[in-house]
């Protein structure tokens, strides 16, 4: 296990700039996202850490190696591909047991360190079974064994849940999480799920046209986002009317910064209440999907989401003139 | 035309093609073991054909060095195919599609040509006439096929299992031997029994390339009948069918047309 740091890393394609003076460091040990549109860069500086691909300029250290020059086979590392990438000809334990045989491990601690593997995945029956025996959960859990069994000091996941479904996904990340802690090993995860990068993950990293936007633990970078984009892009974000700024509590500096607010940091109610930041709006829409509830509201002809509990949210009558309320300090403050 | 009558004349077709294409075999196979030299029915049955001909030293001779020379280019062009169709699958590079074109011609281009420009080629560079200028003939002639058929099965292949072999440390050599060669390998057994059948046969260029006394099979017969037509001929033709019709049925059932599952 080490920890991975990546200095000033331009990557092209052609003409395209894939990789725009990236630096990030990931820290021994931890669960570390990386979130981005399709196109930001993600997997291709996913890629470049696991020597997929070579940089242009920069330096990738992992562990106390330089090894931007490194190819991938003397990397050392463990990887999840997105379609498991399972060898179609081999057994169970002939697939976890590939790194290891490549490293000429003795016979008898091959055997013994594929049945830990797959002891750790809960996949210590299906050792003879084919690939494409399995289901697809279970193939995830064999190539979370393979990417594991050698030891590597990072383990590289490319979306590796995308192909499951929403209960399945679920099951996974939590056993995911479970054995990364059980290990220890510093993993880096590409995806684009901001649900999955924020509950996995202790750090997050946001990356847009090839750059780091922002770089932080999920709660900081959900609500404290540096931009637009971010905030945009991590959850729905209702953005405050010019005209309604004089009116409210700000984080300082103001100057130079757009606000915005969460729609589940808002109540509304048919008055404005004391000590708190309040916008007038009319409700236009309310959808009730069981225990929460989702309000659409016009705001100076700007549409403003709120979630909440369904019991929370009061009924309105009448023309559906309502107040927008939230707590100051949570007024997200963005660069504009 | 009416609906019941259209399938009725495709059968028709169908039976015609087939008839024609296998009638003349038919009738050359049952003529190798009628004991009449003349085609004079009645059928009588006899191995009479087949002894004369395992008695025969030129036709033993030949048929064993058309079966060395085929074995020689199945080898070498199945590696040399294998190796382009990998190196084709797996990289880009500058003139790849200009590449590509050329390796089929002599697929088009009518053998007699082919033979023609060889033996010309042959005699300019200093290789001549003789075994080794055949198998390189027959090495040209088979490439393609094999490319073919290695391609079509290449294309099954998901580029990410060599991506996942070698980021759990295997060299090139071990991605190949353990990753890549093993779901290819009915395409590359496909493509080398093409090889041996294109090459065992060849008789344009075999004719061409050979020196006179060195003949393969087929340039054999081809002399033979032009001496004067004997039943043993048909005989080792029967073998020689045999022998070609099993090859491409396995390589069909390796390489199923289309390079599928």
């Amino acid at each position: 296990m080490s920890a991975v740091d990546v200095q000033n890393v331009t990557k092209r394609f052609g003409q395209t700039v894939a990789l725009d003076d990236v630096s990030i460091s990931f820290e021994d040990g931890g669960f570390f996202a990386l979130l981005g549109p399709s196109g930001s860069g993600k997997t291709t500086l996913l890629r470049t850490i696991a020597g997929f691909h070579f940089a242009e300029t920069g330096a990738i250290r992992i562990g106390d190696r330089n090894v931007e020059n490194v190819p991938v086979e003397k990397r050392d590392i463990g990887m999840m591909f997105q379609n498991y990438a399972l060898f179609p000809n081999m057994s169970v334990a002939d697939n976890v047991g590939f790194g290891l045989r490549v490293r000429k491990v003795a016979a008898a601690e091959e055997r013994r360190r594929i049945a830990e593997a797959l002891e750790l995945v809960q996949l210590g029956a299906m050792a003879e079974r084919r690939p494409s025996q399995l289901s697809g959960g279970q193939r995830q859990r064999v190539a979370l064994a393979r990417a594991i069994v050698t030891n590597p000091k990072v383990l590289l996941l490319d979306e590796p849940l995308s192909a499951l479904d929403k209960t399945l996904r679920v099951d996974m990340q939590i056993e995911l999480k479970r054995i990364q802690r059980e290990i220890g090993i510093t993993t880096i995860f590409v995806t684009h799920d901001q649900e999955e990068a924020l509950t996995l993950s202790d750090r997050i990293g946001i990356l847009k046209d090839g750059r780091i936007v922002q770089v932080g633990p999920p709660r900081e970078v959900y609500d404290k986002p540096v931009d637009a984009f971010t905030a945009g892009f991590l959850g729905d974000a209702n953005w405050v009317p010019e005209s309604w700024l004089s009116a409210l509590r700000l984080p300082q500096p103001a100057n130079g910064h757009s606000f915005a607010v969460r729609p589940e940091a808002l109540s509304m109610a048919q008055a404005r209440l004391d000590g708190m930041n309040a916008v007038a709006g009319r409700l236009t829409q309310r959808v009730f999907a069981g225990a929460m509830a989702t309000c659409l509201i016009e705001v100076e002809g700007q549409k403003w989401k709120l979630i909440a509990r369904d019991r929370d949210i009061p009924e309105i009558t009448g023309d559906g003139a309502v107040w927008l309320n939230w707590r100051p300090e949570d007024t997200m403050a963005v660069r504009a | 035309m009416s609906r019941s009558l259209l399938p009725l004349i495709g059968k028709l077709w169908l039976f015609a093609i087939l008839f024609f294409l296998y009638a003349p075999i038919l009738v050359m196979a049952a003529m190798s073991f009628n004991a009449s030299p003349f085609y004079q029915l009645p059928f009588e049955l006899s191995t009479r054909w087949y002894q004369q001909m395992a008695g025969n030293g030129q036709i033993l001779s030949a048929a064993l060095r058309s079966v060395g020379i085929a074995m020689v280019t199945t080898l070498v062009a199945t590696a040399l195919g294998t190796a382009a169709s990998i190196g084709l699958f797996r990289y880009d590079f500058a003139g790849k599609k200009v590449l590509m074109v050329l390796l089929f011609p002599p697929i088009a281009i009518p053998w007699l040509i082919t033979g023609t420009a060889m033996l010309i080629f042959f005699f300019a560079i200093g290789i001549g006439r003789g075994t080794p200028a055949v198998i390189i003939g027959h090495v040209a002639l088979a490439l393609p096929y094999v490319i073919v058929t290695v391609t079509a099965r290449l294309s099954s292949f998901d580029i990410t299992l060599e991506e996942a072999a070698r980021s759990m440390g295997a060299n090139s050599w071990t991605v190949l031997r353990r990753v890549t060669l093993p779901w290819i390998a009915p395409g590359v057994v496909a493509g080398g029994l093409f090889a041996f059948a294109v090459s065992f046969d060849q008789f344009v260029v075999s004719y061409f390339l050979s020196e006179p006394g060195d003949s393969t099979l087929p340039v054999l017969i081809y002399t033979a009948i032009r001496k004067g037509f004997t039943p043993e001929i048909n005989a080792i033709s029967t073998i020689i069918i045999a022998v070609s019709m099993l090859i491409m049925f396995l390589a069909t059932r390796y390489s199923r047309f289309a390079g599928d599952r």
